[in-house]
C-alpha cells in the first residue's frame, strides 16, 4: 500500500446512530469475488430517497463521512469498507464503531476515527450549515482539524504504523515467523486437526 | 501463587506468540473456519503475494451463506461462482471442505461444534460475526473481516489489542418458558445494541449452569448483537458431556489430557473484570423485538413503546425511524401484530433443541393459512437427527416447509429472501432494515414463540394457544 499520512475532504453528515453493515451494503451486493466494484451497493436502500446525503449535489465529492454512535455495527463483511472506499470515502468519523468494521477499515486505509460525541455533533452541525465544510484527518499527529478546532484521537498503534509506512500487514507478521514456529511446537497435542492431517 | 485470572485472560495468555519486533503480541488461532462469502478475496491475496496457507490442518471450510435450501443442486449463477471458487481454493491448499449436499454440510457455526472440533480453551476465528457462538465451549471465538481471514490463512495468527472484559451475571432461576434467546434479548434491551462494545463477555450465574450446550451457543451467538468482541461460558460437566460423543473429540489418553486442561478453564476467585452487568432472570418472560436492531425489544406481553419514553434524543430518533420502517404504532400490543412469514433456523436457533422446542408446539396443530413457515435445520446432521426423531413429520403435517441446511432467510443473501413488505417472525439474530428482503420487517423471537406465532398468525407464546 501507498503510505497514508493525512486526508482532507468535505464532510458528508449522516445523522443516524447504529448504522448497521446491512445498511452500508445489503448482502445481495456482497456476492462478488473481488475487492472492488461495490459503489453501487453503498447505502443502496437509503439512496432510493432523494434527500439522502449521498444524493445531495451540493455535497458531491465529499469524502469524510461523519455519523452517529455505533457506526457499522453488525456483520464482519469487509464489503462495507470496500463500498465506502469505492464511493470515494476516505475517512469515517463517529463516536463509536462496530469493532470488526473498524479493524477492517484501517486494514484498507479507510480512516475510521473515534471522536467524542460533542465533537461529532459539532461537525454535523457545521456540515449542515456549510455543504463544503472541510476537515483534515491527520494520522501523523493523530488529530482531526477543522476551521476553528482540533481534536486528538487514538488509533491502534500497529495499524497506524502500517498505514504511515505503507507496509504489508502479513509481511510484518511473517517477519516474526520463527516466533510462530516456536509457539507451534508447544501447542497441546490433543487439539483438533482437519482434513488430510486428521486421516493421516 | 499467580494472580487470579479470568477465563478470557487464561486463553489470551496461552495463545500469545511473543513478538520479536516492538509491536503488540500476536494471538495464535487454533481453528479457522471458512465459508464461501468472505474468503475468495483472501485466497486471491495469497495468490498475488505467492503465499501459502500456513496451517491447512487447522482450517475447515463449509458452504453455507449462499446455498439454496430447497435443492441439492445450485442454480443461481453467482452462488455457483462463489461455491466453485471456494472448492478450487480448498483443493489448491488442501483444506477440508463440506460441500452443499454433504451429510456434514450446514451453517459453519453449527457444524464446527457438532463435530466436536470446537473445544474449551481454543481460539477460533471465522469471517463471520456470529463466530462468537463458539464461546459456548469456553473458547475465545470472534468474527473477522476478509483481510484478517487472509492474515490467518498466511500466518495462523492475528495481531490485535487485548479487549476489555465484562462479566454478565444472571441471577435467579430461569422460568420454564424462557429460553436463551429471551435471556439475550432481555440483556440487549437492558444494555443496548452497543452496550458491550470492545469487551469480551463471560456469562455467569446459576441460570447459565442449567443451560444445555445448544442454549449456551444461542447465548454466545448473540454477544455480537451487544457489540461485544466475543462471549463465553466456562466449560463444565455439560460441556464435557456434549463433547464426549462427538466424532472429532480427543480420544484415548488425549481425552484425559484434555479433560485435565479443561478443568482449569474458569475464572479464578478474586479475578476482576473491567465491567460487570447483573440481570435478574426470575421475572423474565418471552421477549420479542419491535424495532430494527436487536436491542429494541420488549416482553411479548407488552406493547410497542412510545419513542417519547426513551431518555436520550438519539434513542428517541432511532425509535421513531424504527417504528416508521416497521409500520407500527406506539401502544399496539405485541400480541396483535400479524405476520405472514415464520423463519425457524440460523446459527442462532437452528440446532436440534430449537427444532424440538418448535415441534413440541406444532404437534397436532396447523400453521395459520395466512402464514408461510420455513424450517431450515442448522446442519444436515441436525436435519438427520430431527428426521430420526420424526420432527419433520410434525413440521410437514402442520404445513411448514422442511428444508435443507444453510444460512437461508437469516441474511437475505441467497434465494431465501422476502419480497414486498412482508412481516416475519424470525429465530435469527438481526432485525435490521432490509435484512431479510428489501422492505421486509423482522421480529426476532425464540423457536417456541416462532412456532406459536405460526399457528396464531400473530406474535404469540405457546401458552396463548388453546
Amino acid at each position: 500500500m501507498e503510505p497514508l499520512t493525512e486526508h482532507t475532504g468535505r464532510v458528508l453528515p449522516l445523522r443516524r446512530s447504529d448504522v448497521d453493515t446491512d445498511q452500508i451494503i445489503p448482502s445481495r451486493f456482497c456476492r462478488r469475488l473481488t475487492k472492488t466494484g461495490y459503489a453501487d451497493g453503498l447505502f443502496a436502500r437509503w439512496r432510493e430517497a432523494d434527500d439522502f446525503v449521498l444524493n445531495d449535489p451540493a455535497r458531491a465529492g465529499g469524502s469524510v463521512l461523519v455519523a452517529g454512535p455505533n457506526f457499522a455495527t453488525g456483520s464482519s463483511r469487509e464489503h462495507a469498507v470496500w463500498a465506502l472506499r469505492d464511493w470515494g470515502i476516505a475517512a469515517v468519523l463517529a463516536p463509536s464503531f462496530g469493532d470488526i468494521f473498524r479493524r477492517n477499515a484501517l486494514k484498507n486505509g479507510l480512516l475510521a476515527v473515534q471522536l467524542p460525541d460533542a465533537v461529532v455533533s459539532g461537525l454535523l452541525d457545521a456540515a449542515d450549515r456549510d455543504p463544503g465544510f472541510p476537515v483534515t484527518v491527520d494520522l501523523v499527529a493523530c488529530e482531526v482539524r477543522w476551521d476553528g478546532g482540533r481534536q486528538a484521537f487514538e488509533v491502534d498503534p500497529r495499524a497506524r504504523r502500517l498505514l504511515l509506512d505503507g507496509q504489508d500487514d502479513i509481511a510484518v507478521t511473517l517477519a516474526d515467523g520463527d516466533g510462530i514456529t516456536a509457539y507451534e511446537r508447544g501447542r497441546p497435542h490433543w487439539l483438533p486437526v482437519f482434513g488430510a492431517a486428521r486421516a493421516g | 501463587m499467580s494472580e487470579p485470572r479470568t477465563l478470557f485472560q487464561k486463553i489470551w495468555d496461552s495463545h500469545r506468540v511473543p513478538s520479536g519486533s516492538d509491536g503488540p503480541d500476536l494471538l495464535y488461532i487454533d481453528a479457522h473456519l471458512v465459508h464461501e462469502a468472505t474468503s475468495a478475496q483472501a485466497f486471491d491475496g495469497l495468490r498475488l503475494t505467492g503465499r501459502a496457507v500456513r496451517r491447512p490442518d487447522l482450517t475447515l471450510a463449509v458452504e453455507d451463506h449462499n446455498v439454496p435450501t430447497d435443492s441439492l443442486s445450485i442454480s443461481d449463477p453467482i452462488s455457483v461462482e462463489q461455491v466453485t471458487r471456494l472448492r478450487s481454493n480448498c483443493a489448491e491448499h488442501g483444506i477440508e471442505l463440506f460441500r452443499h449436499g454433504d451429510a456434514q454440510q450446514g451453517i459453519v457455526h453449527v457444524v464446527g461444534p457438532e463435530l466436536g472440533a470446537i473445544q474449551p480453551g481454543m481460539t477460533v476465528v471465522c469471517g463471520d460475526s456470529h463466530t462468537s457462538t463458539h464461546g459456548a465451549f469456553g473458547a475465545l471465538a470472534f468474527g473477522v473481516g476478509t483481510s484478517d481471514v487472509e492474515h490467518v490463512l498466511a500466518t495462523q495468527t492475528l495481531s490485535m489489542p487485548r479487549p476489555r472484559t465484562m462479566a454478565v451475571e444472571f441471577t435467579g432461576a430461569l422460568p420454564p418458558d424462557v429460553t436463551a434467546k429471551d435471556l439475550m434479548l432481555a440483556l440487549l434491551t437492558e444494555i443496548g445494541a452497543n452496550g458491550a462494545h470492545g469487551h469480551v463477555l463471560e456469562y455467569r450465574g446459576a441460570a447459565i449452569r442449567g443451560l444445555s450446550m445448544e442454549s449456551r451457543m444461542t447465548l454466545c451467538n448473540l454477544s455480537i448483537e451487544a457489540g461485544a468482541r466475543a462471549g463465553m461460558v466456562a466449560p463444565d460437566e455439560v460441556t464435557v458431556e456434549y463433547l464426549a460423543t462427538r466424532p472429532r473429540r480427543p480420544t484415548g489418553s488425549d481425552w484425559d489430557d484434555a479433560l485435565a486442561y479443561w478443568s482449569g478453564l474458569h475464572t479464578d476467585p478474586g479475578a476482576t473484570f473491567d465491567r460487570t452487568v447483573t440481570l435478574g432472570v426470575d421475572a423474565l418472560s418471552p421477549v420479542v423485538t419491535w424495532g430494527t436492531n436487536p436491542g429494541q425489544a420488549v416482553p411479548l406481553s407488552q406493547a410497542v413503546p412510545d419513542p417519547a419514553q426513551f431518555s436520550d434524543a438519539a434513542e428517541q430518533a432511532a425509535a421513531r425511524r424504527a417504528l416508521e420502517y416497521m409500520a407500527l404504532e406506539p401502544g399496539t400490543r405485541m400480541r396483535d401484530i400479524e405476520v405472514d412469514t415464520v423463519f425457524l433456523g440460523s446459527c442462532t436457533n437452528g440446532r436440534i433443541e430449537d427444532l424440538r422446542a418448535a415441534a413440541a408446539v406444532l404437534r397436532g396443530r396447523k400453521v395459520a393459512p395466512s402464514v408461510r413457515m420455513l424450517v431450515v435445520p442448522g446442519s444436515m446432521q441436525v436435519r438427520a437427527d430431527a428426521e430420526r426423531e420424526g420432527l419433520h413429520d410434525v413440521f410437514l403435517a402442520a404445513g411448514a416447509e422442511w428444508r435443507l441446511s444453510g444460512c437461508s432467510m437469516c441474511l437475505g443473501m441467497n434465494a431465501d429472501r422476502l419480497s414486498g413488505p412482508s412481516r416475519c417472525a424470525s429465530t435469527s439474530n438481526r432485525n435490521y432494515e432490509g435484512r431479510q428482503g428489501d422492505t421486509a420487517r423482522t421480529h426476532l423471537v425464540s423457536p417456541a414463540v416462532a412456532a406459536a406465532t405460526a399457528v396464531a398468525g400473530r406474535l404469540a407464546a405457546p401458552a396463548d394457544l388453546s
